[in-house]
């Protein structure tokens, strides 16, 4: 196969630059391949490392500084036959740590050539995740600070499959790249090399330091068995299969009349696990199935098991354009913490307004009528009132009907809990008198 | 068929199945969490991928890379995510890179009000970017339009290879309403214009357009994307002639456009000596607060509610204004958008109302202020 390199745009690092090196490096392990340009893609990150797309003539993806795995990840998961290789340096690994440790965690199958220089060599010298504490950098003293970022050994802990360190001077890189992109799941390469311009100037080290600095650390060549499992792409697509569309286009038939001629606005104020939102939710279908339209609108509490619960739903046989309560129809007031929450509700309402409320709980005066009810001494549990309240809302056919609710429970419930829902108005329709 | 009892954010999924949307990726953020739940339920059954990026940044370029593979795509987020998306928003401006992201207003500045909503992004949407080219904004008022502008956002994104932001609300994005699916208006759907013969460089437009034919990275034929300053050929360039072209090309493809995609409903009542203007959550109050004033209080008062925000739709604005002695813009937030209607209507009277505390604005509270000019 045919070099991949570009022709009208050689590479134009500085002299003695160790990209230059890994670029010809990169041509020969894809020409050993017999990789066609349009089989490859490089996405580069920011930086000298950020130049290596148009060295070469495949496809090419330049994007920000830190997020070319992101990128990668978009390109991989569309076009699974491409081969996808990443170019970025130790700036770009640093500042887009998280993206390379979900990368290694999630394991799709791309190949990332960390351009290791120990330093920002585009924008000066300044010291990066990488750079030793003794070296001399442009951040002044503080790399001293902090301990340099072994690449593989965060590799492997995130649980990277493939994961080698190399200097750029190995004889036979070119294999162990070309080991790393055929390798099927994600593979990182930390490539050791100088910047002459920034980095060596200061820091002078020789391609034999480089080489015998790497023999001091924990070997990295490849394969991590620990970590070897599916690959994300492949996996994914095989989960996704097994899923059924959980979508439903069809909505509620109209089966019933409308009983009501305008908007009625219904609040339930209770605490969580109440099933406040359920008891909305199923008055919200029970008006569909008279073609009426509907809005829900909840009050989330920061707590989730704990706190006040509100819903606020809308019924009306005409469009509804403002989705907020002003003065409520019906209020459905099943604990303390729900009526503390909309206090200022209750004067609002008119003497039309009828208030359903769990015998106990305090409200404030309201001119409504207001219907005391002792779900508790007629043994309806906490998590059953609110439906309890639809009932008694059903059997005074306003704004729903009993008819209306069943079909909301059909349309809502299956097996045993719908057996429960049922079972739940039974018991209303027998403890539950005005 | 029968009506739909689902909130905006299930909508917008809903929109995005019906528009192609094979890609989508987010970071889990109240108000925008059920939408990733939706395009979860959604997506992978039907063949597409819909991720869990690892934060925002990540999500947004996911749905970057896999766009330029060829696939629709669509990412969600609220304010504080909107933040993280703006360097990679730039970057969907200069690359050319066709995206509908959906920005489920919370209450802020910063953490904010997870679950209160509120309309504070609408100048930072146009802006939160480098460079200060154009995006296009289309801002739903219900489930209806969550379903509708979805559709046209992706329309939007393909046909002028762009970021398009779709400008919802906690208020809108959790809020069930009934969606008739006979009835919503389903736009036709379009696609990306891609090459199709000879030599191809990828930012070349055709003569007299200003929308570069598309080809995904992947394909037979070599692509490129960079987020460097470009020319047509998609290498850095710093030849300033070629910069200026290029830049001007990106504001002229939204903008000299924007009349074809400036969405709105005027409700123009004879008489009427106010225009209200309004957009997102508060449409609905202000629809209820003018008919209230029409029918009952005998003070007609024509309403505009805006469904595209940028571009501004000057002309819409323009000639919903002719005659009317007092302009009232309605927004949930401390005065935003006002200073785009003021700019256009400069001539006229152009008065405020809005808050920013976590409530919705009410029919009564416009009522109040009609009454009061």
């Amino acid at each position: 196969m045919d070099s991949l390199l570009n022709s009208d745009r050689p590479p134009v690092f500085c002299p003695g630059c160790s990209h230059d090196r890994s670029v010809h490096t990169l041509d020969r392990a894809l020409k050993e391949m017999g990789l066609k340009g349009s089989d490859v893609v490089i996405v580069s990150d920011i930086g000298c490392s950020g130049l290596f797309d148009t060295f070469f003539k495949t496809h090419a993806f330049h994007g920000l500084h830190g997020r070319a795995l992101t990128y990668a990840g978009g390109i991989k998961l569309a076009r699974p036959h491409l081969k996808v290789i990443v170019t970025m340096g130790d700036g770009g690994l640093g500042i887009g740590g998280a993206h390379f440790l979900a990368a290694c965690r999630r394991n799709l199958d791309l190949s990332l050539l960390v351009l290791n220089n120990f330093n920002f060599g585009m924008t000066g010298g300044q010291f990066s995740c990488t750079t030793p504490e003794q070296a001399s950098v442009a951040s002044s003293f503080l790399n001293v600070l902090e301990k340099p970022f072994d690449v593989c050994d965060a590799a492997v802990c995130a649980g990277a499959p493939f994961v080698a360190r190399s200097s750029v001077y190995r004889k036979d890189l070119p294999e162990l790249l070309a080991a790393a992109i055929t390798f099927e799941g994600f593979a990182v390469v930390d490539l050791w090399g100088g910047c002459p311009a920034r980095y060596l100037k200061k820091n002078p080290l020789s391609p034999k330091e480089i080489e015998s600095a790497i023999e001091k650390l924990p070997p990295y060549q490849g394969v991590v068995s620990t970590n070897r499992r599916r690959e994300y792409s492949s996996h994914y697509r095989e989960e996704a299969a097994k899923k059924t569309a959980g979508v439903d286009w069809h909505g509620i038939e109209k089966t019933f009349e409308p009983t009501v001629n305008e908007r009625r606005e219904v609040v339930f104020l209770g605490s969580a696990g109440q099933r406040v939102i359920t008891g909305g939710t199923l008055l919200g279908r029970a008006a569909i199935s008279a073609g009426m339209n509907v809005t829900q609108k909840n009050d989330y509490h920061i707590t989730v098991m704990r706190g006040p619960s509100v819903t606020e739903v809308i019924v009306s046989p005409q469009a509804i354009t403002y989705t907020g309560v002003g003065k409520p129809d019906v209020i459905i007031a099943l604990s303390k913490e729900g009526v503390q929450k909309r206090w200022g509700l209750f004067e609002r309402m008119t003497k039309r307004g009828r208030i359903i409320l769990a015998a106990g709980v305090e409200i404030p005066t309201t001119d409504a009528q207001v219907e005391e009810v002792a779900f508790k001494a007629g043994g309806i549990k906490k998590k059953e009132r609110a439906l309890a309240a639809l009932y008694l809302m059903a059997r005074d056919r306003d704004p729903i009907t009993p008819e209306m609710l069943e079909e909301a429970l059909q349309q809502s419930f299956q097996g045993k809990r719908l057996e429960e829902a049922r079972l739940v108005l039974e018991k209303a329709a027998t403890v539950l008198t005005h | 068929m029968g009506l739909l009892f689902i909130d905006g954010n299930q909508a917008v999924a809903m929109g995005a199945m019906h528009a192609g949307c094979r890609f989508f990726a987010s970071y889990p953020i109240t108000p925008a969490s059920n939408l990733l739940a939706a395009m979860l339920d959604t997506l992978p059954a039907a063949g597409g991928i819909a991720l869990q990026g690892e934060d925002e940044i990540a999500s947004i370029g996911y749905c970057l890379g896999a766009s330029m593979a060829g696939m629709k795509v669509m990412t969600a987020t609220s304010g504080p995510g909107l933040s993280l998306y703006s360097e990679n928003i730039s970057f969907a401006i200069a690359g050319e890179i066709p995206i509908v992201i959906v920005n489920i207003m919370r209450q802020g500045p910063s953490t904010g009000s997870a679950t209160r909503g509120a309309d504070g992004d609408v100048q930072f949407m146009r802006w939160g970017c480098s460079g200060g080219l154009p995006v296009i904004v289309l801002a739903p008022a219900d489930v209806n339009d969550c379903f509708t502008l979805t559709v046209h956002a992706f329309n939007l994104a393909e046909q002028f290879r762009c970021p398009v932001i779709i400008a919802s609300n906690k208020e809108i994005g959790m809020t069930s309403g009934t969606l008739d699916m006979e009835r919503v208006e389903k736009p036709a759907v379009l696609d990306r214009t891609l090459h199709e013969a000879g030599p191809f460089l990828p930012f070349q437009v055709k003569p007299g357009e200003d929308v570069p034919p598309f080809l995904p990275i992947g394909g037979p034929i070599l692509v490129r994307q960079t987020s460097s300053t470009h020319g047509p050929d998609g290498y850095i360039t710093t030849n300033p002639s070629e910069i200026q072209a290029g830049v001007e090309r990106l504001q002229r493809k939204i903008d000299s456009k924007a009349e074809s995609f400036s969405y709105f409903d005027l409700e123009e009542r004879k008489g009427a000596r106010t225009l209200l203007v309004a957009y997102g959550v508060t449409a609905g109050a202000a629809r209820t607060a003018a008919a209230e004033l029409s029918e009952n209080q005998n003070i007609p008062a024509s309403l505009l509610i805006l469904k595209t925000l940028w571009p501004v739709p000057e002309q819409v604005l323009q000639a919903a204004a002719v005659g009317k002695e007092r302009i009232l813009v309605v927004e949930m937030n401390l005065g935003q958008y006002l200073q785009e209607i003021q700019r256009v209507l400069c001539n006229q009277r152009v008065d405020f109302y809005g808050k920013m505390s976590g409530q919705l604005i009410s029919p009564t509270e416009i009522i109040e202020e009609v009454t009061r000019g």
